[in-house]
């Protein structure tokens, strides 16, 4: 509680000074400064590449002629600034290039490939969150001063066990029992229902063991402060008590972190999609790498990292909404 | 050291200790052991599984998993560390920057550390994949570079709290170079910390190479990590799935052991992350019954609260701890009763106790326990729920952290209307802005959609006391209702009690420390000492009538128009009793001016005077010499003093 809070705001008025407004401009330029960042590094990925990138892609043997009118098309001889400033015209335009391998156009390999793995993201998202809040605040009900030592001990030595694991580990251990063991499941593809339960399940384990255990530990903080005895002193039943005074207070520190981790889950289907064979942007990725078809991959870079500050803005709104004293806290 | 054997002492920390030691030997010795074994080609056997000859099985070229699995922990080992060198130069680099270049590169490089942690590490990893090319060395650089903003940012923010201390201040102002400074007195402040989160990342480091070798981006054959092992393995899952286990679970094992080891040394060098918290009591109510005693005589029709011998204990590390031991008094219809006593002395906790909110590790006790005539001490039911939300009112003592700061101010106050009354989201919320304005906050239906952060303190409290109002409460319950305020708005508060007191006959119990803010407001005082009642008099009576030497010390404390303003503030000397060790015989013998042999071996009795006064005293009303003494001694020295 600074000062400040202790003295009742008048009234502002105009729009820009309304705390809403300030805050989606502040972080909306935010936003743009990251998506500039991250353009530019990708932009600068392919021409920090060692040696010529197009040589590589094409492979030892293409004719040095090929080689040359393929950089020319890429506008590869131009001076950087050049190069640059095409660069983000193109896509402003949505043009990410050509692939160097396939011929095609890569906002078309991108089109088809996103859906897959989108599916993937959010389902794991909504897996792990599922799991998370009843198990974290469960945990922090039993857990809450005076309570439940051993419980809390077994909790959170498991829950950071869990977290620690990779998720792809996850994933091979998965398909050993369920789909080589059991037979139970499907190990690749994503035709049919049941082949989305196993790479769902990978990704959103460890993500919902880490937010179980930051809830758990909100959730006890919560439980102890005193607008949770005066929400008491109400007299409305315990489960008032506990999801409507504690949870959201408790949501807020959670999802601080919780954002971080979110974006590493976005990450982590790169490698579940290579466990199982996912036709999405995470196997077009490695296979892309290992091609060298650059133009790919610097697209697919792209795109994670829209997704990632996406979700941190998302997490911030959130945040915003949960408590508004966040939006005038933070920067 | 004394702190890293802290880590062994924990099982968790023993565990991941000896583990990664047992790693760290195996990397060593596995090579040279069993580098034949792990690389002997055998065509006849190919992709076998686990037999007693090759424990988990051969791969497709008839070769050893488990060798091959325990001599992959160098090459494993040793990226990972390699690649937290990485991170960890990096780091501090970045980190270091604002300190050594100065403000604005500073803040510069700051806010691209701020943006590249925002991408998780398997990102990053990749995209420096991509330029340092796929192999060993470009995986080497690629996860140690992802892992340095985060290594960064943390750096940064050791840097600039060690920057902030004097003497570093001073170093920068007698001309040290900044670049003498960082390595004289900010690195070697900030080592510890930066050590302990290097193990944690170099758990990380040896999955993320794990993850890069699975993908096929990391180390390439005929070289083999644990991560090159399962690309090969997961192929042939369905062979020799044990290709694929062995090293995954070697993965896990080594990454775990890092990870804990780290993070156990952590908390060993941290302040109380291992240590258990305090037990307060804050919130519950649950009353383990005793058998009620059914006495005769029920209490005259206008008592509105009857309280018999409460009594409440918590579970102690050395047994069970009575704060509160035996506590008896009656409140009627419109009365005022103040409660008085140190910190300690169990005044906050009968007041929670009697509103049924002590935290459920606590038990409460009484031999009779009413609110408007219904038992208190029942089980938890709809009705009494009810009963306790609509007639009794509850002011804390921090207006500041006793609202829900996510909720706007009018529906926390309708909550309860909604509850109890039944009344619609609608209704409830015009009730709340009618008792916020009766609580005399200005503009209400405004006020009511805003959030608490938005209200002064001494309208949160008046608002905390509208959320009372919202009920029809017979009583309302102060803990200390001014002790947070600032002192321009506590009469503010105090008057609004006694207003409302007086307008809806409503009884005040008003826990206080502060005896003048009580005698001001009050009928009657319960005075508490060590959990107990030590004299019950009448509030125009503590002044003169007071018998018990510890209500005359409180009142002799407190400064009187008379007391110069700048005088130290006087104390009852000595120390509040330790509920967890009561003495025998009077609690207050040991600060008492008037204690004898008896005081020190028999408790008094609580004695009821034909007057209806109460004391707790063998010696009540005896002249306290010293006390005296002392007063003129006083008056003496300032008369010297001012002339
Ligand atoms: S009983 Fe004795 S020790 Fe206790 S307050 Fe009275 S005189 Fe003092």
């Amino acid at each position: 509680m600074s000062l400040a809070s202790s003295v009742a705001p008048a009234p502002r008025v105009g729009v820009l000074s309304h705390p809403w407004v300030r805050f989606g401009v502040r972080r909306l330029g935010r936003l743009l400064v990251s998506l500039w960042v991250l353009v530019t590094a990708s932009f600068l990925m392919i021409h920090l590449i060692p040696g010529d990138a197009v040589r590589a892609a094409l492979g030892p043997t293409a004719p040095p002629e090929l080689v040359a009118s393929t950089r020319a098309d890429m506008g590869l001889d131009d001076p950087l600034l050049v190069q640059y400033l095409h660069y983000l015209q193109n896509l402003l335009h949505g043009d990410l290039g050509t692939s160097l391998i396939s011929r095609l156009p890569v906002s078309d390999i991108i089109a088809q490939r996103l859906p897959a793995t989108l599916e993937l993201a959010v389902l794991g998202f909504l897996l792990a969150v599922a799991i998370a809040v009843p198990v974290g605040v469960t945990m922090g009900v039993l857990t809450r001063r005076g309570h439940g030592r051993r419980t809390e001990l077994a909790f959170t030595t498991t829950s950071v066990v869990v977290g620690i694991i990779p998720d792809f580990l996850v994933a091979v251990g998965l398909v050993y029992v369920f789909g080589v063991s059991l037979g139970w499941l499907p190990v690749a593809g994503n035709d049919t229902a049941s082949a989305y339960v196993m790479p769902v399940v990978a990704l959103a384990i460890g993500p919902a063991a880490i937010l179980a255990r930051i809830l758990r530990v909100e959730m006890v903080a919560v439980l102890g402060a005193d607008f949770v005895r005066t929400a008491r002193a109400k007299r409305i039943p315990n489960r008032s008590v506990y999801l409507r005074h504690a949870l959201p207070n408790a949501l807020t520190a959670t999802l601080t972190l919780g954002g971080l981790i979110l974006s590493a889950l976005v990450a982590g289907t790169v490698l579940v999609e290579n466990v199982f064979a996912w036709p999405g942007l995470g196997s077009t990725i490695v296979s892309s790498i290992l091609n060298k078809d650059y133009q790919v991959v610097q697209a697919i870079v792209i795109v994670y990292g829209v997704g990632v500050l996406v979700i941190n803005t998302l997490v911030d709104v959130a945040l915003a909404l949960l408590d508004p004293r966040s939006m005038i806290k933070e920067g | 050291m004394r702190r890293l054997m802290g880590v062994l002492r924990t099982p968790l920390g023993l565990t991941a200790t000896v583990l990664s030691l047992g790693v760290l030997v195996l990397a060593v010795v596995a090579p040279i052991l069993w580098t034949d074994d792990a690389e002997a080609v055998d065509t006849s056997n190919i992709l076998a599984p686990p037999s007693s000859e090759h424990w988990a099985g051969t791969d497709n070229l008839g070769r050893d998993i488990l060798y091959r699995t325990l001599v992959a922990t160098r090459l494993s080992v040793e990226l990972a560390l390699a690649a937290t060198l990485i991170a960890v130069t990096v780091g501090l680099l970045l980190g270091t920057a604002a300190f050594v270049l100065g403000r604005r590169p500073g803040r510069l490089v700051g806010a691209g550390i701020n943006i590249a942690v925002a991408f998780p590490g398997i990102l990053l990893a990749l995209f420096f994949a991509v330029i340092f090319g796929v192999g060993a060395t470009g995986a080497v650089l690629a996860i140690g570079l992802a892992g340095a903003p985060a290594f960064g940012r943390l750096t940064q923010t050791l840097v600039a709290s060690v920057a902030a201390r004097d003497y570093v201040a001073a170093a920068s102002v007698a001309g040290v170079g900044r670049l003498r400074s960082l390595f004289r007195h900010v690195l070697p402040n900030i080592s510890e910390p930066l050590v302990v989160n290097a193990t944690i990342s170099a758990g990380g480091a040896l999955l993320a190479f794990a993850g890069l070798s699975f993908l096929g981006l990391g180390v390439q054959q005929p070289q083999y990590d644990w991560g090159r092992l399962l690309f090969d393995g997961i192929s042939s899952l369905y062979v020799n799935p044990w290709a694929a286990l062995a090293p995954g679970i070697a993965v896990i094992i080594a990454g775990l052991a890092f990870n804990l080891f780290g993070e156990s040394v952590a908390k060993a060098f941290g302040v109380g992350v291992v240590g258990g918290i305090p037990e307060l009591p804050s919130v519950a109510a649950h009353l383990d019954d005793v058998a009620p005693v059914e006495d005769a005589g029920h209490a005259p029709e206008d008592v509105v609260l009857d309280v018999r011998d409460l009594r409440v204990t918590f579970p102690g590390p050395n047994g069970p701890i009575r704060p509160v031991r035996g506590v008896s008094f009656a409140v009627r219809r419109g009365e005022a009763i103040g409660v008085v006593g140190e910190s300690g002395s169990g005044k906050s906790l009968t007041a929670l106790a009697i509103s049924r909110l002590v935290d459920d590790s606590g038990r409460v006790e009484a031999d009779r326990l009413e609110l408007l005539g219904s038992d208190l001490r029942a089980a938890d039911t709809k009705a009494q729920r009810q009963l306790l939300g609509t007639s009794l009112a509850m002011v804390f003592q921090d207006p500041m952290t006793s609202f829900n700061p996510t909720q706007r101010m009018g529906g926390q106050l309708a909550e309860s209307a909604r509850h109890h009354q039944g009344l619609s989201r609608k209704d409830a919320l015009a009730r709340a802005v009618d008792r916020l304005r009766a609580v005399r906050i200005s503009d209400p239906e405004t006020r009511a959609h805003q959030y608490p952060h938005e209200f002064s303190g001494g309208m949160r409290q008046r608002a905390m006391i509208g959320m009372g109002l919202m009920g029809s409460p017979a009583l309302i319950v102060a803990d200390e209702p001014t002790t947070a305020l600032d002192v321009t708005v506590q009469q503010q508060v105090l008057d609004l009690l006694a207003d409302i007191r007086a307008a809806d006959d409503v009884a005040l119990l008003l826990i206080s420390h502060d005896v003048s803010v009580v005698g001001e407001v009050c009928d009657r005082v319960l005075v508490m000492y060590a959990g107990r009642i030590v004299e019950d008099l009448p509030a125009a009576g503590l002044e003169s009538a007071a018998r018990h030497p510890y209500t005359r010390a409180l009142v002799a404390a407190v400064p009187d128009m008379a007391t110069d303003i700048d005088q130290p503030l006087a104390v009852i000397p000595g120390r509040p009793v330790d509920p967890s060790d009561v003495p025998a015989g009077c609690a207050y013998a040991a600060r008492c001016p008037l204690a004898s042999a008896r005081c020190r071996a028999e408790d008094p009795p609580l004695v009821t005077e034909p007057d209806g006064s109460r004391v707790a005293c063998w010696h009540a009303g005896e002249p306290i010499a010293i006390e005296i003494r002392d007063r003129e001694l006083d008056h003496e020295l300032e008369e010297v003093e001012a002339s």
